[in-house]
Formats: structure tokens, C-alpha cells, sequence
């Protein structure tokens, strides 16, 4: 149905989108070679911002806070978002339902600077009112990042569920299956692709986070992408371009491969479909 | 007679073990179903809906040197209860022009950034969705890319170019269009590309997701009937994408308006927007009221906003649910 | 009189009914998609729900299935209320119309699923998958994926699969749908000759007619939600209840008059589409002067060019259309009053004489005994 190839006008608006999004990227990581410490200077090629970054040690605890944090988030978010996806997509019409499906899908466009500080001011209260959470940290960040994700994680969820074929589920209550056994032996297989890609989804959310972290995070919890933003506010700095450069190359790494995992799968099922 | 009286008595029973509401679907569903609705529900109500009431409350209180630094509505002397309502932050808001300049500087800023994004994201949607099955896919990663490393990396990235030092300027220099560096960094200016560089990709997504749809036969007939390239587009493409231009311009204006970490990056110190100034009040001034005011405030604003978006997104999953 | 078969009583009475469906409605909201259905069927009978689009077969099914509850009315398979309970505890199995196989799971697994949910022993289960697939000769397969097979492949192991279990009641939802026309004419049979091999009753939904007359022993015809007519495939065609039957199976003349002679044993019916009273061989159960509608099948009806001798249901007319099928025409013939009857002439009428053309004027004539009157 469509057009062999690409016309003129949607070549130059290729060429001039994908320029636009990728020199500056690009810019990043040839600076991160950069011999001379001026970041707008070039003077030949140099790995020694690597080695810099690599002894860094702030930077190593902080991505292992972020990591942590992400890992711990992401997989909450999954949990929470495929209950609420199945329920979004599955339970019918309930009261309050309205109210459900809008608290999962406005934390997606809400600035996250009012997320940020609702959710603090909830934490302050809660500390006064119980004395818990004691102080901000690891948990009240975990608690941000897993409301914000399992947004996403729902909404990946829920559309894949709506599309799903019911009658499978219909099949297996016909063959004698129970509704909770339909979901672990049914219908959860079919839709893990749907609950890694969101899981990968959530991680990176979480991962690279400032906003609402900034306002979660105590005095000794300072994650990766706040230590980025409190040097790269005094300016620049050839040392957050190696950073950056390890950062774009791990994520285009998965991206790609995740993506061609899929396409192979998804080749592998049509051929095999036209074989028979 | 015996016999009807018989088979009567039959079907009362056969009607009785019909109705014994069987084990566990009936059983499991209503409880078992309201049990795992619960979950997610309780901890949005907990962690979503409720802090929206403390930041109202807040709101309505005033600054104190205090842990937490803020005097509660409530206190209770000698058994009377006293209720401070305090609306001086509002009239604050209302009154003084700073705020007032940020909310209008962050709405036209939002609304600028949305429609650059609309006139450079719908040609590449556009293109993509049209593009043969085969490479749809990996352009698509493509664009997407970029969303998925760091968004603090996208707007570093830019830093570099934007300086007065930077690579813009000293190209424009070295091809002697200019002879002193512009002044690039820290203003409208940069603030107005890095966001649209940022927000890009949330205007492609949803309205390649919509252009992928369209049926090509439909752009064929309209060419059969005689209609230019240019027509085709104006009388049917653009016309059945609406909901894509909808979707992708609702998911840029929205957090847009409240962007912190972008003007705070290459945004001059002088012309705020409103999530700067949400920003400064807490962390800087340490006045949480005066914070919490500014968040009612630009929630009164985006709410409908957002109110609209989930409304049709919710159309628009019930429509897929249909077929 | 055209026997009613609507009531649950009429049913085949030679036979206790194994399934009753009782005073059955099922709304959607206000919609009433499934309206007072009383149906009994009997022992391995195999029938057939046939209706256009909507007219709430699938509903119905699914209520039998447990899929959907009834608003009111009653279940009951072999002695048993069933209204109430959930589909997994039904001895009744479905094959769906899209055949639902699990894609996760191998064709084994796929029927082996629903044994294990008996607690089968595990030997039992593999012989009975075994047997299944031997069955529906699909053993070959039996470690591959449904994406992995054709239509028709998936198509039998959906149907191994609804059996293994060994159903009360087999239900058949569009068995054949997903199949393409040349496919599913070859399937038809095989179908019917496993279903009588494994001896198992079964309802099936089609809107597809030639479909249910192949392959059921007993036919309802459902509209909007209610069962018109429970007849075999020949009294259906020969001896339809109301005009919705008669036209919906087959093609029809369908004439609207009134009675005007009501005799025990036939009938008069005068139409303005005729140029004079239809006399038709039977008695009807009405007043004079009632309503009714006439239905002649265009192979009952005989064109010539002599005007007939015997009876006196016969009108003049000119040609107006042939549609030349082979083995037989059809003739359109326009009638002085405007009316338009078709007639399905074989082609050996025209030996003795050259068939008519275009626009020559004939005759059509019909004997008393191949009308029929309906009166609703
Ligand atoms: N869950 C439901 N909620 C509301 N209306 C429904 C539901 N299921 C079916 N209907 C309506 O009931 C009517 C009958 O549907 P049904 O699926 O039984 O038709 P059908 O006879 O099987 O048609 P088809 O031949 O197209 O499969 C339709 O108008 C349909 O819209
Ligand atoms: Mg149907």
C-alpha cells in the first residue's frame, strides 16, 4: 500500500531530522577525546577523561545508587503496572474506575516539578503524623520513580492486553482453567515480550530521573543524574562528555539489539507462517 | 398429577443447584477482583491523590523557621481548634508581576516549542509511516533513539554548540558570517532549541502511530480524483491525522510548561519560567508555601489540559478494544 | 398447516432431550440480543443455528458455554442445571471461531491443557493426546506452534482440542469461517464424519446455509434474537414457517395477498401481483380474508409458450432477463402486472423447442402443491 521509496521531500526531511538530532550527540562524544580541558577547544585525541571518569568515585557510588534504585523501581513499577494494566483491560467497568485510569495516566504529562514536590509534602506529613518514612532516601525516591513508571508500564500493558485476542482466555476457562491460573499459564506468557520492553522502559525512566528525585533525595542520596546536574551547572565539563559518550553507546547498544532480537523473531514467525 | 407434581419438585431443585453461586469464579471474582484492584489503586491514592491535598493545605499556610518550614493550618490551644487560612501566597501570585511574567513566559514558551515541534515532527512522521514496511521499523528506532539515552545527556549535548565559545558560534565566525561571537547561551533562544530538541520526539511518536494507519488507497484515490500532492494532503491527510497532531501536541505542551532542568541549564537568569521558580521557592528560598501556591496554581492551569488528553486517549483505547 | 416448532414441547419428540434450552433471554443493557429461546435437542444430534449477522447466535453459544450469563431462563444438559455455573466446571466444550490456540504452546500442549486440568494421570493424558491427533491426523505436527500450521491444520487441532476432553456438548462457533471457499466445502464432511465417529452432540453457529443444510441433521433459523423455525434442512427448504424462512434459505417468488376461499384441504389467495386467485393444495389455520404471503420457488415454477391446460395458477408475462448457469437458466419473466418471477428451468426443457429469448412473451404456470402460504 505504500510507496516503494522514499520520495525527495521525505528524504530531505530525514537527512534534516536525524542531522538535528544526532550532531549534537555526535559533537558530544568526538569532545570526549579531546586532549585539551577547554570544552570548546580542540587539541588532538585523548582518552584521559575516561580514566578521570573512572576514578571518579562520586561518580561511581552515584551510579550505583542509580542503579540500584532503577533496578528495585523498575521491577515494582512492572508489578504494579501489569495489575493495573489487567485491570484496565480486563475487570470491565467498575466504580471509580475513571478516577483509576486518570491516576495512572496523569503522572505521564504532569510536569514532573509538581509530582516532585506533591509527593514530597506527602512524605514530610507522613513523617510527622507516624515519624516514618524517618528521612528521605533510597525509599521515598523509590516510591516517585515507581508511580512514575508503572504509568508507562500500564499504559504499554493495558494496549497490549487490548488487543490481545480474548477468546484465548475464553478457551482456556472453556478447557477447565481457573481465571487465576488463565493469567499465570495464559495469558502472562503471551504478553512477556509487551512486560520486558516496559520493564527496559521503567529502568530507563528511573535511571535517568533528576526532577522528582531531586526532591526525594536526602542529604546521602545523591543519584547519578543529580551529580550530573549539580557539575553541569557550573558549566561545561570534558569529563560529563566521556560520561555521556559511555551513556549514548550502552543505550544505542540495547536499543539496537533489542530491536533486532524482535525483527528476527518476528522474520522467523512469517517465514516459518509462509513455509507451512 | 403425581408425576407434575414430581417433575415440578425436579426442576425446584435442578433450580437451586442452578443457582448455587459456584465456588471459586463467583467467589474469587468480586472479592478477589476488588483484592488486586486495591493494589494499584491504594498506592496511587496514596502516593498520587492525596499529596495534591497536602500541597493545597500548604498552600494556605504560611513560611516559619521551622522543621518543616511551614505553620500548620491546624493547632489546637486549650481545646479550641484554630484554622489559619492564609491566601496571602495567592494574592502574592496575582499581585506581583514576576509570577505572573513566568506563568505567561512558560505558557508561550510551551505553545512556541509545541508548534516547531509540530511543523519538524509531522514531515518525519509523515515520512516514516509512508516508508516501505522494511526500513519503517528501523527508522523508527532511529528517532527513537535519542528518547531513550539521557535527557540531562540531550540538553548537555546542546550546551557545547550553544556557548558563546561554542561550536556555533566559531563555525559562523570561521565561514565569516559573523565577525564576534553571538550571544547564544542563555537565552530564549537556546531555551526555545533544546526544548524543542528534547520534546521532539513525543510530537513524532504519536503521530507516526496515527500516519502508519492512514490507508494509503485513500491518498491514491484522492490523487485518481485529480487532487495535487499538496491538496491530497491539506483535504485528506492532515484532515484524518488530527488525533495523532492532537495526541503529540498535548504530550509536548503539557510537561512543557512546568520544564525546570532546560531553562535552568541555558535559560537566561532573569526571564523565569514557572518550574524555575517552583524550583528556587523550595530549594532556595526554603519557602515551601509559597512553592505549594505556585504548584496549585499551574495545576488550575494544565488540569483541563490534561483532563481533555486522558479523555481521548481513553476514546481512543476503547475504540481498539471494539475490534 | 405448517408445523411450529418454536415451542420447546414440539421438539423431536421421539427422543428424551439431552439439552434444554428453557424461556432463555440475554440482554446487553436495553439491547435484547437473545430473546425467549426454548430449544431441546437430543442425543448426537448435530444442529445448527443459521442467521445473518448479529441476530445473536454467538450470544447464545457463549450462554452454553458460560462465557455470558443469561438475564433469565434456564440451562439444562442432561438433567442438570447449568445456567449458573462457570464455564470451567461445564462438560461442554467450544471450538472458537478463531480457534484461540494457545501460540506458546505446542500442538500437544494446546490439547493436552485441558486433560490436565482433570488431574488425568500423566499416561493417560499422552495416550488421549495421541489419539486425538491421530484423529484429526495431524501427528506430525505435534511439537509445532499454531503459527507454524495453515488454516485448515489449525483448524483440526482446535477441534482435537475441544474434544479431548470428551464433552457432553460440542459447540462450534463458525467452524469453518477462517477457512477459504474451497477449503471449507472439502471440510464440511470430514467434520460431520468426526463428529459422528467420536459420537458427541454438538451445536454449531453459521450464517453460511449451505453450510448447516450439509452438514446438521437439524436447522434454527434465528432473527434478532428469536428462533423463527427448528426443522431438518428439507422440511426448512420445502415447507418454511414464515416469510423470513422462506426467503433467507434459497431463493423465492414471494407474493402478498389475502384469502379469499378457506377450504379444509386448500386454499385461494388472491394477489394484485397475479392476474387471478392461487389456489394452493393446502389448508392453512386463519380466517377469510387474513393476510398471507405467497412463496413459489423459482424451480417449481415452468415457463412456456403455450398457455397451460391443467390448473389455473399460471400469468402471462415477456422475458425480461436469462441468466444462463449451465445445467439450468434463470428465466426472469416480467408479468403484465409488473412483477417480476424468476423461474430455474433445466436445460433439458429445451430439447423439443429453442428456449425463449429476450422479450418473446411466455407463460409461467405452477402446480397447487408447490406453493406455499405463510401467514407471518
Ligand atoms: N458483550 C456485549 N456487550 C454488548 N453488546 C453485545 C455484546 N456481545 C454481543 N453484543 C451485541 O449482541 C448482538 C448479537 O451479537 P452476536 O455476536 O451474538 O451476533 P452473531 O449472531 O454471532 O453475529 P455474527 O454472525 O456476526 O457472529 C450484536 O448486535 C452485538 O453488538
Ligand atoms: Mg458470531
Amino acid at each position: 500500500m505504500n510507496g516503494k521509496n522514499i520520495s525527495w521531500f521525505g528524504r530531505v526531511s530525514l537527512g534534516l531530522g536525524f542531522a538535528f538530532l544526532y550532531v549534537p550527540i555526535l559533537i558530544l562524544i568526538v569532545y570526549s577525546f579531546n586532549a585539551s580541558k577547554l570544552v570548546t577547544v580542540l587539541a588532538g585525541f585523548s582518552t584521559q577523561w575516561y580514566s578521570v571518569l573512572f576514578n571518579d568515585d562520586a561518580v561511581i557510588s552515584s551510579f550505583g545508587l542509580s542503579l540500584k534504585i532503577a533496578l528495585l523501581s523498575s521491577t515494582m513499577s512492572v508489578v504494579l503496572g501489569t495489575i493495573a494494566g489487567l485491570v484496565l483491560a480486563r475487570f470491565g467497568p467498575f466504580r471509580g474506575k475513571g478516577l483509576f485510569a486518570g491516576m495512572i495516566s496523569a503522572p505521564m504529562v504532569m510536569p514532573e516539578v509538581i509530582v516532585g514536590l506533591s509527593m514530597l509534602l506527602l512524605f514530610v506529613e507522613l513523617q510527622q503524623w507516624f515519624g516514618f518514612p524517618a528521612e528521605r532516601g533510597v525509599l521515598t525516591i523509590w516510591v516517585g520513580h515507581v508511580t512514575l513508571c508503572m504509568a508507562y508500564v500500564t499504559v504499554v500493558i493495558r494496549s497490549r492486553l487490548v488487543e490481545m485476542d480474548r477468546s484465548i482466555e475464553e478457551a482456556a476457562m472453556d478447557l477447565g482453567v481457573r481465571p487465576l491460573k488463565i493469567f499465570f499459564l495464559i495469558t502472562l506468557p503471551i504478553i512477556a515480550p509487551a512486560i520486558a520492553s516496559s520493564f527496559l522502559l521503567a529502568f530507563t525512566l528511573s535511571i535517568d530521573d533528576l526532577v522528582i528525585t531531586a526532591f526525594l533525595s536526602g542529604p546521602g542520596s545523591t543519584t547519578l543524574p543529580q551529580l550530573i546536574f549539580s557539575r553541569v551547572r557550573l558549566g561545561l565539563n570534558p569529563e560529563i562528555n566521556a560520561l555521556a559518550t559511555i551513556t549514548v553507546l550502552v543505550v544505542a547498544t540495547l536499543v539496537v539489539g533489542a530491536n533486532r532480537v524482535m525483527v528476527k523473531a518476528e522474520q522467523r514467525r512469517t517465514r516459518l507462517a509462509v513455509a507451512t | 398429577m403425581m408425576s407434575r407434581l414430581l417433575s415440578l419438585r425436579d426442576s425446584r431443585e435442578a433450580a437451586s443447584r442452578g443457582a448455587r453461586r459456584p465456588t471459586w469464579w463467583q467467589l474469587l471474582m468480586p472479592s478477589g477482583r476488588s483484592l488486586v484492584t486495591a493494589i494499584p489503586y491504594g498506592w496511587l491514592l496514596l502516593f498520587f491523590l492525596v499529596p495534591f491535598l497536602f500541597v493545597l493545605q500548604i498552600s494556605f499556610s504560611e513560611v516559619e523557621i521551622a522543621s518543616p518550614p511551614y505553620r500548620a493550618l491546624l493547632t489546637r490551644a486549650e481545646d479550641v481548634l484554630n484554622i489559619a487560612l492564609n491566601i496571602g501566597n495567592y494574592s502574592y501570585i496575582f499581585g506581583d508581576p514576576l509570577y505572573f511574567d513566568a506563568y505567561l513566559s512558560s505558557l508561550y514558551m510551551a505553545l512556541v516549542t509545541t508548534l516547531i515541534c509540530l511543523v519538524i515532527g509531522y514531515p518525519i512522521a509523515y515520512t516514516i509511516a509512508r516508508a516501505p514496511e522494511a526500513k519503517r521499523n528501523t527508522l523508527l528506532m532511529l528517532v527513537m533513539l535519542p528518547f531513550w539515552t539521557s535527557f540531562l545527556v540531550r540538553v548537555y549535548a546542546w550546551m557545547g554548540i550553544l556557548d558563546n565559545e561554542g561550536l556555533l558560534n566559531k563555525a559562523c565566525i570561521a565561514l565569516g558570517l559573523i565577525d564576534t561571537p553571538m550571544p547564544l547561551m542563555h537565552t530564549q533562544l537556546s531555551v526555545q532549541i533544546v526544548m524543542v530538541y528534547a520534546y521532539l520526539p513525543f510530537m513524532i511518536l504519536p503521530l507516526f502511530s496515527n500516519l502508519v494507519k492512514l490507508d494509503g488507497r485513500l491518498l491514491e484515490a484522492a490523487a485518481d480524483l485529480g487532487c495535487r500532492p499538496w491538496e491530497t494532503f491539506l483535504k485528506v491527510t492532515l484532515p484524518l491525522s488530527k488525533n495523532g497532531v492532537i495526541a503529540g501536541s498535548m504530550l509536548v505542551f503539557i510537561p512543557a510548561v512546568g520544564e525546570f532542568v532546560i531553562p535552568e541549564l541555558v535559560g537566561t537568569p532573569e526571564s523565569l519560567m514557572i518550574g524555575k521558580v517552583l524550583w528556587m521557592e523550595f530549594f532556595d528560598n526554603n519557602n515551601w508555601p509559597m512553592a505549594a501556591s505556585v504548584t496549585i496554581v499551574m495545576l488550575a492551569l494544565l488540569i483541563l489540559p490534561i483532563i481533555y488528553q486522558h479523555k481521548r486517549e481513553e476514546k481512543a483505547l476503547a475504540r481498539a478494544a471494539q475490534r | 398447516m405448517v408445523e411450529s416448532s418454536v415451542h420447546p414441547a414440539a421438539g423431536t419428540a421421539a427422543s428424551k432431550p439431552y439439552l434444554q434450552i428453557v424461556d432463555v433471554v440475554k440482554k446487553f443493557g436495553d439491547n435484547t440480543v437473545v430473546n425467549h429461546i426454548n430449544l431441546s435437542i437430543s442425543k448426537n444430534d448435530i444442529f445448527a443455528l443459521l442467521g445473518s449477522s448479529g441476530c445473536g447466535k454467538s450470544t447464545l453459544l457463549r450462554m452454553l458455554a458460560g462465557m455470558e450469563t443469561p438475564t433469565s431462563g434456564r440451562i439444562i444438559l442432561d438433567g442438570e442445571d447449568i445456567t449458573h455455573l462457570a464455564p470451567y466446571e461445564r462438560p461442554i466444550n467450544m471450538m472458537f471461531q478463531s480457534y484461540a490456540l494457545f501460540p506458546h504452546m505446542t500442538v500437544a500442549q494446546n490439547i493436552a491443557l485441558g486433560l490436565k486440568q482433570d488431574g488425568l494421570p500423566r499416561k493417560e493424558i499422552d495416550e488421549r493426546v495421541e489419539r486425538m491427533l491421530d484423529l484429526v491426523q495431524m501427528k506430525k505436527y505435534a511439537h509445532r506452534k499454531p503459527f507454524q500450521l495453515s488454516g485448515g491444520q489449525q483448524q483440526r487441532v482446535a477441534l482435537a482440542r475441544s474434544l479431548a476432553k470428551r464433552p457432553k456438548l460440542l459447540l462450534l462457533d463458525e467452524p469453518l469461517g477462517a477457512l477459504d471457499k474451497k477449503l471449507r466445502q472439502q471440510t464440511q464432511l470430514e467434520l460431520v464424519n468426526l463428529i459422528d465417529q467420536v459420537g458427541v452432540t454438538c451445536i454449531m453457529v453459521t450464517h453460511d446455509q449451505e453450510e448447516a443444510m450439509t452438514m446438521a441433521c437439524r436447522i434454527g433459523i434465528m432473527s434478532e434474537g428469536q428462533l423463527l423455525q427448528i426443522a431438518s434442512p428439507g422440511e426448512l427448504y420445502e415447507r418454511p414457517n414464515c416469510r423470513f424462512t422462506a426467503e433467507f434459505i434459497g431463493e423465492t417468488n414471494m407474493f402478498g395477498g389475502h384469502v379469499v376461499e378457506d377450504e379444509p384441504d386448500y386454499v385461494r389467495v388472491q394477489t394484485t401481483e397475479l392476474p387471478r386467485p392461487v389456489r394452493v393444495g393446502h389448508g392453512i389455520t386463519g380466517t377469510l380474508g387474513m393476510p398471507v404471503w405467497l412463496s413459489v420457488r423459482p424451480e417449481r415454477v415452468g415457463v412456456s409458450r403455450q398457455q397451460p391446460t391443467a390448473g389455473g395458477n399460471w400469468a402471462n408475462g415477456t422475458v425480461h432477463d436469462i441468466a444462463y448457469l449451465g445445467g439450468f437458466s434463470i428465466f426472469h419473466v416480467r408479468l403484465d402486472t409488473g412483477k417480476v418471477v424468476k423461474a430455474s428451468v433445466p436445460a433439458t426443457r429445451w430439447r423439443e423447442e429453442a428456449a425463449p429469448t429476450w422479450n418473446e412473451p411466455v407463460f409461467v404456470s405452477w402446480a397447487d402443491t408447490d406453493a406455499v402460504v405463510l401467514t407471518q
